[in-house]
């Protein structure tokens, strides 16, 4: 396994450098100066001058890239050209707050696609799999954004049960953390719970066509047993790495759901620093996810591996 | 000879045409789909005449009305007619989806196809472009596009047509290695047909299926991502009408006007549900094995 995993990582090299080379000549592209709107209405040649040589602007392109690249290997992303904090640290503030969100969002993705996805597929052809299909089908049309707003209007405007905006952290109040973040959880959430039920159904009803769950039929076990002992357990495999993959999404659907609901996050920051033209965020932002959707994907083939044990022999 | 090695022509074309015309027949979903799309075609085409008022005049009189026998679905903060906006944001979002999913498969099929049917050196380049690209999430690559190339419906189009893209190279080339070393593929080379005709006449017809049902599950992500783009302000500029835009000032008046955001976003789910059972129907249809 330890093989696999290492010759997994080497294979992701070529697309790191790749996603590198992509992320510095994207935000070199971005229009504007960088250190105009640094120095504001500062418009003293000698300043800008200063400036663009503090933060190596004047550098050639290749070794502006090399340096970069250099810095981020040690952790070090540079500074934010607003608030002129580490990138790192700002990342790392940000982080935990959509991954708080991701967390509730995917918790109740499961709880509503896992288990329509085996009625569906139990109940094939009948008005219940196609009630649950129209519904999967609408989480994943509905445009999320939308969504919220319309929740908002419900439950915070008109029945003033949750809160509209702001965030609380659950370490500080879970309670409240958890009225806050419910609205947005569930909006991200109704999406993936679409695809998870439609990948639940089809994954069941792979199975339940199967010769042992004949055979589990045959012996007269209960039909609960047969769908959840026998048919749910062997369906399980590309569920859970489907699971994997769709974190990665969720920064995706983030990025307009924190906007809606005002969470500082990861995805409120993505906005945030394209719209300010903050450089070195921007980079370092892109430069995370790239790295944590490659991670994702290891992490999706290796539980693969783990859960399927015709791979697991053979590894 | 060319025509006796086309797969078309050696097989029954005209009865699996009917088969599958059957199948998607069959399909409630996908004809409800087909039908509703349909309509917002038509709507998007007869926009001038079906409008009942001008999209972008303003009427300080009628400032955040509620539905009326005048204004059908009420009116913006501005006073302008919402059904003559939703009518007009038919056309950028529609033009946005099918567009931004042209300028995806004018790259990307050639890519795939390319990097499928050569293999080598070529293969391995745009592969790891490719994987590249899709280790960032389609949204924040549109948003950053968007930003890059300025907010305008159509850098809007072309920065989702550039993120869409990857998918369309993944696909074609997996399905051209599939038929790579198909009888009728190694006959034509025998032969000595020149790549690029084996590659446009004998390659391109037989990935066509599969990338048909994407373009179209494609349209609803890019119809999604337009009015996300418009929503955070990378889309269609005001005072011009779109889904999206309408519901970021929609956002403002939640308490006061919430008739504002129901329809733009109820035009939306809709769009985007009809093009997903569209391009479920015609998997379905398509699939060999169905």
């Amino acid at each position: 396994m330890m093989r696999f995993i290492l010759s997994r990582l080497i294979g992701a090299i070529p697309t790191l450098i790749l996603v590198s080379l992509f992320v510095f000549t994207l935000q070199k592209l971005l229009p504007g100066d960088p250190v105009l709107a640094m120095a504001g209405e500062e418009r003293d040649p000698a300043v800008l001058e200063y400036l663009r040589a503090k933060y190596r602007l004047d550098d050639p392109l290749p070794t502006q890239y090399l340096n970069w690249v250099g810095n981020a290997l040690t952790g070090d992303l540079g500074m934010s050209l607003r608030t002129e904090q580490p990138v790192t640290e700002l990342i790392g503030s940000k982080l935990p707050v959509t991954f708080q969100l991701s967390l509730l969002a995917m918790c109740i993705a499961l709880v509503m696609g896992v288990p329509a996805g085996i009625i569906a597929a139990v109940r094939k052809g009948t008005a219940v799999d196609y009630a649950t299909s129209v519904a999967a089908l609408s989480g994943i049309s509905i445009p999320n954004f939308w969504l919220g707003i319309t929740l908002i209007l419900i439950f915070s405007v008109k029945l003033q049960w949750l809160p509209a905006s702001g965030y609380v952290s659950f370490t500080d109040d879970p309670w409240q953390a958890l009225r806050t973040l419910l609205l947005p959880a569930f909006v991200l959430g109704t999406a993936l719970a679409g695809t998870l039920m439609r990948h639940t159904r089809n994954a069941m009803l792979e199975v339940l066509r199967s010769d042992y769950v004949r055979t589990a039929k045959a012996k007269g076990l209960y039909a609960r047993v047969v769908v959840l002992k026998h048919a749910f357990r062997n369906a399980l495999m590309p569920i859970v790495t489907l699971t994997t993959l769709l974190f990665g999404e969720l920064l995706g659907g983030a990025v307009l759901t924190e906007q809606v609901f005002s969470i500082p996050g990861f995805g409120k920051m993505i906005v945030d620093s394209v719209f300010n033209r903050d450089y070195a965020v921007v980079q370092g932002v892109v430069l995370c996810v790239a790295i944590g959707f490659i991670l994702l994907n290891l992490l999706a083939d290796v539980l693969y591996r783990l859960i399927n044990p015709r791979l697991r022999t053979a590894t | 000879m060319n025509a006796a090695l086309q797969p078309s022509v050696i097989g029954v074309q005209a009865p699996r045409k009917y088969r599958v015309l059957q199948r998607f027949l069959a399909n409630k979903g996908a004809v409800i789909g087909a039908i509703c799309l349909l309509l917002f075609v038509a709507v998007a085409i007869l926009a001038p005449w079906i409008s009942p008022h001008d999209p972008l005049k303003a009427n300080f009189l009628s400032v955040r009305k509620p539905p009326s026998a005048e204004f059908w679905l009420g009116t913006d903060e501005l006073g302008r007619d919402l059904l003559s906006r939703l009518i007009w944001g038919t056309r950028s979002s529609l033009l946005a989806g099918v567009v931004s999913v042209s300028i995806a498969m004018l790259i990307g099929v050639p890519l795939g196809l390319l990097a499928g049917y050569f293999g080598g050196w070529l293969d391995a380049l745009v592969s790891r472009v490719t994987d590249a690209l899709l280790s960032c999430p389609f949204l924040v690559l549109a948003i950053a596009l968007g930003a890059f190339l300025g907010p305008s419906l159509g850098n809007a189009m072309i920065a989702i047509g550039l993120s869409a893209m990857p998918i369309f190279v993944r696909l074609t080339r997996g399905q051209v290695l599939a038929v790579r070393h198909e009888d009728y593929l190694e006959g034509a080379r025998a032969i000595g047909l020149p790549h690029r005709w084996i590659i446009l006449r004998y390659v391109l017809p037989n990935v066509q299926s599969p990338l048909v049902v994407q373009a179209t599950l494609t349209i609803a992500s890019a119809i999604l991502a337009e009015a996300s783009l418009s929503f955070l302000g990378l889309g269609q500029q005001a005072p011009q009408p779109s889904w999206g835009s309408m519901l970021t000032t929609a956002k403002n008046f939640l308490e006061q006007a919430p008739w504002m955001s129901i329809v733009p976003g109820l035009a939306i789910y809709i769009t985007v549900l009809s093009f997903n059972l569209l391009g479920d129907g015609l998997r379905d249809a398509l699939d060999p094995k169905s």
